[in-house]
């Protein structure tokens, strides 16, 4: 597996400029020749399918939604970064740069997370245009709040529910592309697999959610932004759809894997309530803007929270990071909400939990104020718990929320599969070993509006016109054989477990052995378990009625089936990368005082695997990365 | 606590559904009711039966796929809530609860309780948006927006296209959701230059797929998740009659 980066040469500022002007460009008379595929339609694959058909390709579209607008990047909360530095507190390109490395870890690539920040405020600027409802100061312009693992105040944001609108401004983007006739929009078909012929990705194979029909499409470029993994773990806080198929099918056709062990554990979540729980609902880290989260000193403090005394409290976020305090960075503060958790001083029922209070806020604010702030986010804390934050303090809890790996991609966002993009979430790109918060906004729009409508014409002007090839093509034929097979196959077992069943016995061995701490002895554990759940699987599993017609049990099944496999691929990663790093925290690596020990000698690269066959180790590759311009240093918070 | 459920099922657009009927025993209070129906599925697929199809996707109420008519109302009873917000502490041991999907002309069923609700795309897709293209706009605080209107063309813009209201209409209109997004853009500066437009060809839509007209019941109002208030409709008809007007002064 060859992995060249394709990073543009010249000064870390001018990269991206100078290699936009050096790409080549497609006459505006041909593109409507170039077929193009996207499937996602969140912010990075509705952002990409509407500008891209905006230049005049012809683009096609695929949900597994019954509208593009469902995407899961409808959920994102608290904001989007920018580095327009409004408030004039010391912003710039180059601190939001250099904070995105920092919280990475120093694990992402320097000139893409450049490139990220300066496309940062063209994001804000288009989303503005199309008519997005950013909250307003009074003056009319436009107002910011901070978020973790920062000190200026740069986050954009509209109510508590940013995600919605952003998604919604690409949403109506895509609208029109498609009351243009420009965007074939496909809903409800789920991606099964895709095609390669002569070495590069040629189309998709799709299952049509409701009538189960296999189906093949042709393109001369596919786009993958189809989100993150963090189902694996059964619970978390993504859509219940959610799922890693199609950059897992991508995987098993050649496309490599960048470190999958990379997975956000969100410190702010509503805890688990039981065993009926289907997923689980975050509490926008903007609350820790006003929050302030604390456990009871004692161990065996069983009392309500409002009648423990201040010096009975132990704020540890604001008494380990005095700098960063409530907002500190997310790893750091779901180790220490564990740390304190394991320690015995845990709260609800569970033992679970930690505080979050806002009686502070309140009595400086005022409720009115903190209602205007984050009155949706109250509100859905009510519903879910029946408790009422604005009198009682919220309990939260670290919960999967985001997944920092994905398919490893070059500066032009390509995989090492020619012809196969991947953007958003679904690719390794920009956060490292972990992601600060307001940034999977800013990644997923700067992939989707300025990167890869930039990128993709480029690589059509140097390696097109391409050999007509259509869906009757051999290959395709095969890939929809192979995929009936294994809904046929999944069909015929009639065992005596459900599909959710066999999900979260995985996920409770990946939260165990690969979660918010990791050990070899754990880890090798998981990599015994998971091949025997996979086999349990493909012996016991139970789906009844047919796989021509709208199958929800069909569909839980066959996504079960492929994290069954990837989860594999990702216990590898956490093993053999035998160090602490952001997210991914090895027991065996850390400083006297419980942080992160890095092994930048050792691990300073991207891990990319290639698959070897399933149950298999798979290759272990290296993209070694290269700081020309940050310094490696210990990521201090305090 | 236990419960009856009357479920309608139906095998697909072209059958007649019906009402079933199960039972439920050990309901906690603390579930959602999407998860309650989880439970019954899980039920129904170790039994070898069909599970009931429902659209659901990011349980966090903003997604807009859950719908049901719980108990005769879209979404239940529990004012300004998605079903998949709605918990079972808000029902009793022993309640009978009645389940249908979301009813309107436009919205044919496809399986059991799930519907087609594409109907709404294609009313975004005739008018829903600003003509812009991605490319190099302003600086976003070269266009300073009152707080006021910002904030109004937020409450429209929290509309999370579920069908609810017009599922809850007794015409079966679509009011509500078409208002919500020509009012957020009739109040901002980005929507002026495309604003008769858009109202004229977003009712034109909603009608043409055979939406109901509004008579004013404010059904929609009281059901909609998001507690979008009708006063939108009352923006929107003001938005088309101005529309019409100046469209004949161009004749």
């Amino acid at each position: 597996m060859i992995l060249d980066a394709k990073i543009p040469a010249g000064p870390l500022a001018e990269k991206w400029d100078k290699h936009k002007f050096e790409m080549k460009l497609v006459n505006p008379a041909n593109r409507r020749k170039y077929k193009i595929i996207v499937v996602g339609t969140g912010l990075a694959g509705g952002a990409a399918a509407a500008s891209l058909a905006e230049q005049g390709y012809n683009v096609e579209a695929f949900t597994y939604n019954d509208s593009s607008r469902r995407a899961h990047s409808i959920a994102a909360q608290g904001g989007i970064n920018a580095a327009k530095n409004y408030p004039n507190d010391g912003d710039s390109i180059y601190r939001l740069f250099y904070d995105t490395i920092k919280g990475g870890d120093f694990r992402a690539r320097e000139a893409n997370v450049y490139r990220l920040a300066q496309v940062s405020n063209n994001i804000i600027d288009q989303c503005v245009a199309q008519g997005v409802p950013f909250a307003r100061e009074y003056g009319g312009l436009l107002d910011n709040r901070s978020f973790g693992g920062a000190q200026v105040s740069r986050t954009f944001y509209a109510r508590g529910q940013t995600g919605q609108q952003l998604l919604l401004g690409a949403y109506s983007a895509l609208c029109r592309q498609v009351g243009l006739g420009t965007v074939k929009m496909h809903t409800r078909k789920e991606l099964e697999d895709i095609v390669i012929i002569n070495d590069q990705c040629r189309g998709i194979i799709t299952r049509d959610l409701v009538s189960g029909k296999i189906e093949s499409h042709s393109a001369d470029v596919v786009i993958l932004a189809t989100g993150g993994y963090g189902n694996v773990f059964y619970l978390s806080t993504n859509a219940l759809a959610c799922n890693v198929t199609a950059t897992y099918k991508a995987y098993k056709k050649g496309a490599g894997f960048a470190n999958p062990c990379f997975t956000q554990i969100h410190p702010t979540c509503i805890p688990v309530a039981g065993d009926h729980q289907s997923k689980l609902t975050l509490m926008s880290e903007s609350l820790r803007n006003d929050g302030r989260i604390w456990v009871p000193k004692s161990r065996d403090d069983k009392r309500p929270p409002n009648q423990i005394p201040e010096e009975e409290r132990d704020y540890y976020l604001e008494r380990k990071y005095p700098s960063f305090g409530n907002l500190s960075p997310r790893d750091i503060s779901s180790r220490a909400a564990k740390e304190a958790c394991d320690d015995g001083r845990g709260v609800a029922a569970s033992g679970y939990g930690v505080y979050l209070d806002f009686a502070d806020a309140i009595k400086r604010l005022g409720k009115d104020k903190i209602e205007e702030r984050y009155g949706n986010l109250f509100e859905m804390y009510e519903r879910i718990t029946n408790d009422d934050p604005y009198t009682t303090p919220m309990m939260i809890y670290p919960a999967s929320h985001y997944t920092m790996g994905g398919i490893w991609v070059d500066y032009n966002l390509m995989s090492t599969i020619k012809g196969l993009y991947v953007g958003g979430e679904a690719n390794f790109s920009d956060h490292g070993a972990n992601r600060l918060g307001a940034s999977a906004l800013m990644q997923g729009l700067s992939d989707g509006y300025f990167v890869l409508p930039s990128t993709i014409p480029h690589y059509l002007a140097s390696n097109g016109p391409f050999e007509k090839v259509d869906t009757s093509h051999p290959e395709f034929k095969k890939a929809e054989g192979e995929v009936q097979d294994k809904m046929n196959k999944i069909m015929s077992i009639k065992g005596t477990k459900t599909p959710s069943q066999l999900h979260k016995e995985l996920g409770n061995v990946m939260w165990e052995y690969c979660g918010m701490a990791r050990n070899e002895a754990g880890l090798k554990k998981a990599l015994e378990l998971i091949p025997q759940i996979r086999e349990e699987f493909w012996k016991n599993v139970n789906v009844p009625g047919e796989s021509n017609d709208l199958n929800v049990a069909l569909e839980r099944a066959s996504r079960t089936a492929d994290f069954l496999e990837f989860a594999e691929v990702m216990v590898y990663d956490a093993l053999e990368r035998d160090e602490s790093c952001g997210s991914h925290f090895r027991t065996e690596h850390q400083y006297p005082d419980g942080e992160a020990m890095r092994n930048d000698e050792e691990y300073a690269h991207v891990a990319v695997w290639e698959h070897n066959g399933v149950g298999k180790k798979p290759i272990r590759h290296k993209e070694e990365l290269n700081y020309e311009n940050v310094k490696f240093a210990v990521r201090s918070y305090k | 606590m236990k419960l009856t459920l009357m479920i309608w099922r139906q095998e697909c657009c072209k059958k007649d559904g019906k009402m079933e009927k199960y039972f439920l025993d050990n309901v906690e209070e603390e579930m959602s009711f999407l998860e309650m129906l989880d439970v019954l599925n899980e039920r129904l697929i170790l039994e070898g039966k069909d599970p009931i199809a429902f659209d659901h996707d990011c349980r966090e109420g903003i997604c807009g796929a859950c719908s049901l008519v719980i108990n005769g109302v879209p979404h239940g009873h529990h004012k300004g809530t998605t079903t998949c917000q709605l918990h079972m502490r808000k029902f009793k041991d022993g309640d009978t609860i009645y389940v249908e999907p979301f009813r309107n002309k436009a919205f044919p069923v496809i399986k059991d309780l799930v519907v087609d609700r594409t109907a709404y795309d294609r009313i975004m897709n005739s008018g829903g948006f600003v003509s812009i293209n991605t490319g190099n706009p302003k600086d976003a605080n070269s266009l300073p927006i009152s707080k006021i209107n910002a904030d109004l063309a937020m409450d429209a813009a929290a509309c999370i296209g579920c069908g609810a209201c017009a599922s809850s209409c007794p015409n079966g209109s679509a009011m509500l959701f078409v208002a919500a997004k020509v009012s957020q853009f009739a109040l901002l500066p980005q929507g002026q230059p495309e604003r008769t437009k858009r109202a004229l060809a977003m009712v034109r839509t909603m009608d043409e797929e055979g939406f109901g007209n509004c008579t004013n019941m404010y059904e929609c109002e009281a059901a909609c998740p998001k507690n979008i208030s009708v006063r939108f409709i009352a923006r929107l008809n003001r938005e088309y009659i101005r529309a019409r007007l100046s469209e004949e002064k161009k004749i």
